[in-house]
């Protein structure tokens, strides 16, 4: 079953850049990305810090439209309809409605002045038209599936009163009011005890095998990544590095970036009173990209191509892509003659 | 034996809960209750435990930002917990902390020279060259270097200002570091480097570190010895060996389960259910007992003693066979 329902895609982004102005400049946050999400599929997106992974997620719902300029190019196609076209009042029939979206923050997410109750049921009666009665007994189910202990007794209260753990719950119960084909989760986690997160990370993926809802899972952690995802895309410095399936990526990780990343996790199998693998440097910054690969600045192995010439994305198996030099020999010789 | 460096003993912290009006009825959380534990001369002491079981407290106590309520800290066989400001003043030199978010630490109106010296010059350095050499010195014991000394502190990278916090308390030569989850707000790759230059360090000048984190894997990394500690309480305590091969309390194992590791395919773990409680004064019985799998009637009732069940391993559970 699942075979089939891979053959259409719930969203395409086909070469996305999203710039923002600094200084007179326009600087791409992302630069050409391009990502396929099926139905019931779980796709995580890992990096660090200034990767470009939160800004890709928020234009999906072109949420950085109302505060700052924004400057798209590419595509981005929910069921085939391109969202960068589409006029921002349209998008509030597709927000909280088609696609859905929680934060790492729960407690900045929600309103403070409303109750819980009130703000699920307000989903409910703006998208699915329910009257108030209807929509309180839809918040309560919602909350239910949650895990939240007392549903009743928790749609009376202030988010402030809840637990981080609870208020992520709520914002779950929330974004999936209206049961949406497309829920993107940016940080879930990442602020709760791994008690907490380890009983997030299950609802999430239950809720995903109950309701086929597809997921856009973005994390810098790559252990949440192996617990939760179907397929993972590296990202740095708005790029996609590698991306591969779950077991793949992480049997076989290709580009130096993930190598790099993965290695330096302290991990439990660790050598203790060893010095952990590092990546030397640190990330630089937007107005400083290097002109050739992205990473060629902190790269073990960058060379003069690299510094000069981009690098294409390579299949190098089925469904398992780098974009580095190394991998693409070929490419590699023809693109230094040509230049 | 080494002589302990720094020994708790029985260390109590509440803070108020609910002033409960005029007439309600006064409350107050304990945040560190009944806490014991000793730290060795060159040791990295490693404490973990979720968000509000104590530990922050724990350290803050430590370096006398924070007063007990009771008990007695140690520190190389004086009470500092029990000094006045004026008497403790000296050791404040020995005793320095790390926090997780040094930028709200720095003033951000001094550059970064500026900031370093002015410790010096607190702790009774008149001598501006010397205070000069000092630092440079430091920076570059950091991974810092000289040009840093004119920059301000929003100037550096999230990496670098820790590096900055880190010279910060080393500039003064202590001999217990409290570092407060130093790496949590940092990327896993600029962590790595934090973890290492750590490690290095504590090496060479001999620090003793007490080291708080949520995170097992960085705990596991840097530490000789590992408290696990819930709900303002120590529940077990032994080396770091020891601890990852036979964890003994239920919360130490369902840690373990829960941490998310890319080479270890988590089998279908069972997540805890509910959340940490608040305790109170009146708090009885095992500080787990809510959401522990093996509760027994017993739990509910008396709280476990932190005893020792095999050398140098100890833990407080009652479901433990002695």
């Amino acid at each position: 079953m699942m075979e089939e329902k891979k053959n259409e895609t719930l969203l395409e982004i086909k070469e996305l850049k999203v710039s923002f102005p600094v200084h007179k400049k326009w600087l791409p946050a992302v630069d050409g990305v391009s990502l396929e999400i099926h139905p019931g599929e779980i796709t995580g997106i890992v990096g660090e810090s200034g990767s470009g992974k939160s800004v890709m997620s928020q234009s999906i719902l072109r949420l950085r439209d109302h505060d700052t300029a924004v400057r798209y190019e590419g595509e981005i196609l929910f069921e085939g309809e391109n969202l960068l076209q589409k006029p921002l009042f349209r998008m509030r029939d597709i927000r909280g409605n088609q696609i859905s979206v929680i934060f790492q923050d729960p407690l900045n997410s929600l309103s403070p002045v409303h109750t819980v109750g009130n703000q699920i049921s307000e989903v409910l009666i703006l998208h699915k038209q329910l009257s108030k009665e209807e929509a309180g007994k839809r918040s309560i189910q919602m909350l239910k599936m949650t895990g939240i202990p007392d549903p009743e007794a928790c749609m009376k209260k202030y988010p402030f009163e809840l637990s981080g753990g609870m208020q992520q719950r709520v914002m779950i119960a929330m974004a999936l009011a209206c049961e949406p084909k497309l829920l993107i989760a940016d940080e879930p986690t990442t602020a709760l005890d791994v008690t907490i997160q380890e009983q997030i990370l299950h609802l999430i993926r239950d809720l995903n095998e109950r309701l086929g809802m597809s997921v856009l899972f973005i994390t810098h952690d790559m252990g949440v990544v192996s617990r939760i995802c179907h397929s993972v895309k590296v990202m740095y410095l708005g790029q996609v590095v590698e991306e591969a399936q779950t077991q793949e990526l992480f049997e076989n990780p290709c580009h130096p970036y993930t190598q790099g990343l993965l290695a330096c996790i302290p991990h439990l199998r660790v050598e203790r009173g060893k010095e952990l693998p590092v990546i030397q440097g640190s990330v630089p910054s937007l107005s400083n990209i290097p002109e050739g690969c992205h990473f060629c600045t902190r790269c073990r192995l960058a060379d003069d191509t690299c510094r000069n010439c981009p690098p294409p994305l390579v299949e190098i198996s089925p469904g398992h892509k780098v974009k580095c030099w190394k991998y693409a020999d070929g490419a590699k010789e023809r693109e230094v003659t040509a230049s | 034996m080494s002589e302990h460096l720094l020994e708790i003993k029985n260390l109590k912290k509440t803070f108020p809960l609910r002033n409960g009006g005029w007439f309600g009825k006064k409350e107050r959380m304990c945040a560190v209750d009944n806490l014991s534990l000793t730290i060795e001369k060159g040791e990295t002491y490693g404490l973990v435990g979720e968000s509000g079981c104590g530990k922050s407290t724990t350290g803050r106590m430590i370096v006398g930002l924070t007063k007990a309520d009771s008990g007695s800290i140690l520190y190389e066989g004086k009470d500092i917990s029990k000094m006045s400001e004026r008497e403790f003043r000296p050791l404040r030199k020995e005793l320095q902390m790390v926090f997780q978010n040094s930028l709200s630490a720095l003033n951000p109106r001094l550059r970064i020279g500026e900031i370093l010296e002015e410790i010096l010059q607190i702790h009774g350095e008149q001598d501006k060259a010397k205070r000069r050499k000092r630092v440079l010195e430091v920076l570059e014991k950091v991974g810092l270097s000289e040009e840093h000394y004119f920059r301000f502190p929003h100037e550096l990278s999230g990496g670098q200002v820790q590096r900055l916090g880190i010279a910060g308390a080393l500039i003064i030569h202590p001999k217990l570091i409290v570092c407060d989850e130093p790496v949590s707000a940092l990327d896993v790759s600029i962590q790595a480097q934090i973890l290492n230059m750590l490690m290095n360090l504590k090496k060479e000048l001999r620090l003793s570190l007490l080291f708080i984190s949520h995170d097992i894997g960085v705990i596991r990394f840097i530490s000789d010895r590992i408290g696990v500690m819930y709900l303002g309480t120590l529940v077990e305590e032994t080396d770091t060996e020891t601890l990852f091969a036979n964890p003994l309390h239920p919360y130490t194992k369902t840690l373990f389960a829960a941490i998310p590791d890319p080479y270890i395919q988590g089998g279908e773990f069972q997540a805890l259910t509910g959340e940490q409680p608040v305790r109170t004064e009146d708090f009885q019985g095992c500080a787990f007992y809510s959401r522990c799998p093996y509760a027994k009637e017993i739990c509910k009732k008396q709280a476990p003693e932190f005893r020792e069940v095999e050398p140098g391993h100890k833990a407080a559970c009652h479901c433990i066979e002695k």
